[in-house]
């Protein structure tokens, strides 16, 4: 099983988001993330859907969501040639006697603090999965007392955009 | 982005002034076409709907709907058919929309009104039939609330609609009824529902047509791609043991005129599936019958030992292909479909062709044309003397009940050779619904309405009631079970009432049929809950039954009597028929290809089983 991302547009209308969680759902495919969010259209939305399928059934996947009305659009981002991102935001524990390591940890990945306690930091990161990945590894020694991570976005790379109109 | 404009929509805004016209007034000019009236939300429907060309609903009124029917009440080109059960008004818009082609439309309520739809929108899902349904809902302030009959109707159909509307501002339902009509009957056509709440059919609002229709993501591929067509051409010319396996798909794009060109053209054997019955005659010398588990010997066997399979129309559904392995292990495929996520969904196919299988069919038959011009036609005769000697050696039949009761088979075989090619026939699910399939000769598309996908106990009655309102001038036979006839019967008050005398041959075997035939084979004959005392008890007894919904009541049980009371009911036309025909229960379906086992596995009857072993062409 590899995974793929999907770029998919959708009208911005109510219920477009049950349509394509519902179709995963019943059909049987796995979603590992997906984030949904307004375009430069404002009638336009993009989900960045990732799954985790074999070549033929990302086939029926594509198809099968081209099939919804509100779908207008779908490109399967390659890794190689879009940039994907994640945000993580985590809560580690950080008291006195170990802040100067957890923020070594933070610069090495060029990650944020954003909330500050006398006993924990609040470390923003963005990256892609693998980067998060390596970066929760370093701090889970320190203790991580929540984290909240956000599906992946991806844009293609180069001046081609993917558009709503451009399909028509 | 498309427009509703080429619909038949000029009528609408003229009638009614027309009609409003007393001697020594000046009646109103007409509005011009496209410029916007005042009226209520639910006057924008019934004017929508009739500029659509809507001619039947099928429909029960309740709170939230109520709006939408004071204004039906005055449409003098949109007929209104009272149901006794919302299930009823489903089936038989889709029993419309079988015999005709056209969109079949159905109405109901908010909450259980809608629910109880969705049986008929799944049964249409599955069967790819365009159906629209209105369904009323709560006002929009109480939406979300658990208000009186509120049901999130287009939550709960969302899997089984091709798609649904939740009409939230008045002014929009010219386009929602427009869109919802466009998405039924183009493409995969399917169930499409509009939801309106009770408010939004009341409030004021400017009605215009034809509206804008805006479906940016709904572009259906009709047009055929011009190379794999020929490379199908060419597959078809140089295969040796080729079958045109030819479903549903075929009926809805009305290709069946251009399917037998391309049959004789090409001398290629053909199979029809459940859905396509009817989309190539029965009586065509190059017919094998219907593929799979009840399929034909020479069906099945054909597409087993084929090298190349052409689907037109058709899904590879499971009950086709049995174990899906197995299948035609030495096939190649071309896959002509309109929905392109059909092509390689069960099967790979090797030749994709996505687009509407009327215009594949004309463009094969060209492209087939081009290769007879360049290498001289093609003989399959090896190949062909193989399907004989299946043909000969397993034709369709079947014994008669050794208890001396009569052969379900036989009172179906009558029905069709009496009643004759040009009646339409409604099935409901299990044995007898199989044996219509099997032992009724059709030759012409939409004659054969049935449940296929979905499977759907119940069907006929409802199905064969919308088929009567499309074609009031044809005999419209139901062949239903006593276990289907209890489902649905009650729309017999129905066909009484608002004069739809359709026929019913209860095919009364006092049994739920199928699932004792599986009891009987695979659960060591132990028979749990499928007698239902329609034999032993005679409850209900159908001939009082019917007569007490204002239909005639027959009953039939001697093989002597059988034509003369099919010919009695052909003779009744002023109400329905019911027919009690009292059947043997043991009966059986063959041939059978048991579930889960692949088709080379097929029983032609019980305890034979067709060796394929003979040389391969």
């Amino acid at each position: 099983m590899s995974t793929h991302t999907l770029s998919v547009l959708t009208e911005n209308k109510p219920g477009v988001l049950a349509r394509v969680a519902g179709l995963f759902s019943r059909r049987g495919f796995n979603i590992e993330s997906l984030a949904v969010g307004p375009t430069e259209n404002p009638e336009v939305s993009r989900m960045t859907i990732v799954v985790a399928v074999e070549d033929l059934p990302l086939e029926q996947v594509t198809k099968q969501l081209n099939k919804l009305v509100n779908v207008i659009k779908i490109v399967e981002l390659d890794p190689q040639t879009s940039v994907q991102r994640e945000l993580l935001l985590v809560k580690v524990r950080a008291d006195a006697t170990v802040r100067s390591q957890v923020l070594e940890t933070v610069q090495l990945f060029r990650a944020k603090v954003v909330d500050v306690s006398p006993e924990a930091l609040t470390v923003e990161a963005t990256g892609t999965a693998d980067k998060i990945n390596a970066l929760l590894r370093m701090l889970e020694p320190y203790g991580v007392r929540e984290l909240v991570q956000s599906g992946m976005v991806a844009v293609g790379r180069g001046a081609k955009s993917i558009t709503a109109t451009s399909t028509r | 982005m498309t427009s509703a404009t080429s619909r038949p929509s000029s009528r609408a805004g003229q009638e009614p002034a027309a009609r409003e016209a007393k001697p020594g007034t000046r009646p109103k000019p007409a509005p011009p076409a496209g410029a916007p009236v005042r009226l209520t939300g639910a006057q924008s429907l019934v004017r929508s709907l009739e500029a659509v060309g809507v001619e039947v609903v099928f429909g029960i009124p309740g709170g939230t709907i109520l709006p939408a029917y004071d204004p039906l009440l005055d449409s003098t080109k949109v007929r209104h058919v009272l149901v006794r059960h919302e299930q009823g008004a489903g089936h038989a818009a889709t029993g419309y929309a079988q015999a005709t082609g056209k969109v079949g439309v159905c109405m109901a309520t908010s909450g259980p009104g809608a629910t109880n739809l969705v049986t008929p929108l799944a049964d249409a899902n599955m069967d790819s039939v365009p159906v629209v349904a209105i369904t009323g809902q709560q006002t929009r302030a109480l939406i979300g609330t658990d208000a009186f009959q509120e049901a999130d109707i287009c939550g709960i159909t969302m899997p089984i609609t091709k798609h649904n509307f939740l009409v939230t501002d008045p002014a929009d339902i010219p386009a929602a009824i427009a869109e919802a009509f466009h998405l039924a009957s183009t493409g995969r056509p399917g169930p499409v529902l509009v939801d309106i709440p009770k408010d939004v059919l009341q409030e004021q609002t400017a009605y215009v047509w034809p509206p804008e229709m805006q479906l940016p993501g709904y572009r259906p591929t009709l047009r055929p791609h011009g190379k794999q067509v020929r490379e199908a051409a060419r597959l078809m010319m140089s295969a040796r043991r080729p079958v045109l396996y030819v479903g549903g798909g075929v009926v809805k794009a009305k290709a069946a005129e251009q399917l037998k060109t391309l049959a004789e053209l090409t001398g290629i054997p053909v199979v029809t599936t459940l859905m396509a019955r009817g989309a190539f005659p029965d009586s065509h010398a190059q017919h094998l019958g219907m593929p799979g588990m009840h399929g034909s010997v020479a069906a099945v066997a054909a597409m087993q030992r084929s090298d190349l399979l052409v689907a037109l129309g058709a899904r590879f559904d499971d009950r086709v292909t049995g174990q899906l392995s197995s299948f035609a292990p030495d096939a190649q495929v071309v896959h002509a479909d309109i929905d392109p996520a059909e092509i390689s969904k069960n099967r790979k196919a090797d030749v994709p062709i996505v687009g509407d299988c009327a215009e594949i069919i004309n463009e094969l038959i060209a492209a087939v044309k081009a290769e007879i011009d360049r290498d001289g036609e093609r003989k399959y005769d090896a190949w062909w003397t193989q399907i004989e000697s299946w043909r000969d050696t397993y034709p369709a039949g079947y014994d008669w009940p050794t208890d001396g009761s009569l052969a379900p088979q036989y009172v179906i075989e009558r029905i069709g050779s009496l009643v004759g090619p040009d009646a339409l026939y409604a099935a409901g699910v299990g044995q007898h619904q199989m044996w219509a399939a099997q032992f009724i000769g059709y030759e012409k598309p939409g004659t054969w309405i049935n449940s296929g996908g979905l499977g759907t106990m119940g069907f006929a009655v409802p199905a064969a009631m919308g088929a009567k309102f499309a074609y009031p001038d044809k005999q419209v036979w139901a062949i239903d079970g006593d276990g289907c006839f209890q489902m649905t019967n009650q729309e017999l008050a129905t066909c009484a009432i608002e004069g739809a005398p359709i026929k019913v041959a209860v095919i009364n075997n006092g049994n739920l049929g199928m699932v004792r035939q599986w009891q009987n084979l695979f659960y060591a004959e132990r028979y749990s809950s499928t007698d239902l005392g329609t034999h032993a008890h005679r409850i209900p007894d159908f001939v009082l039954l019917a007569e007490s919904m204002g239909c005639v009541g027959l009953r039939c049980d001697a093989k002597d009597e059988v034509d003369d009371v099919i010919k009695k009911a052909m003779d009744i036309n002023d109400r329905p028929v019911v027919i009690d025909f009292i059947v043997g229960k043991d009966a059986q379906v063959w041939p059978m290809v048991a579930a889960g086992t692949g088709n080379d596995e097929i029983m032609a009857a019980r305890g034979i089983r067709p060796l394929f072993e003979d040389d391969e062409v």
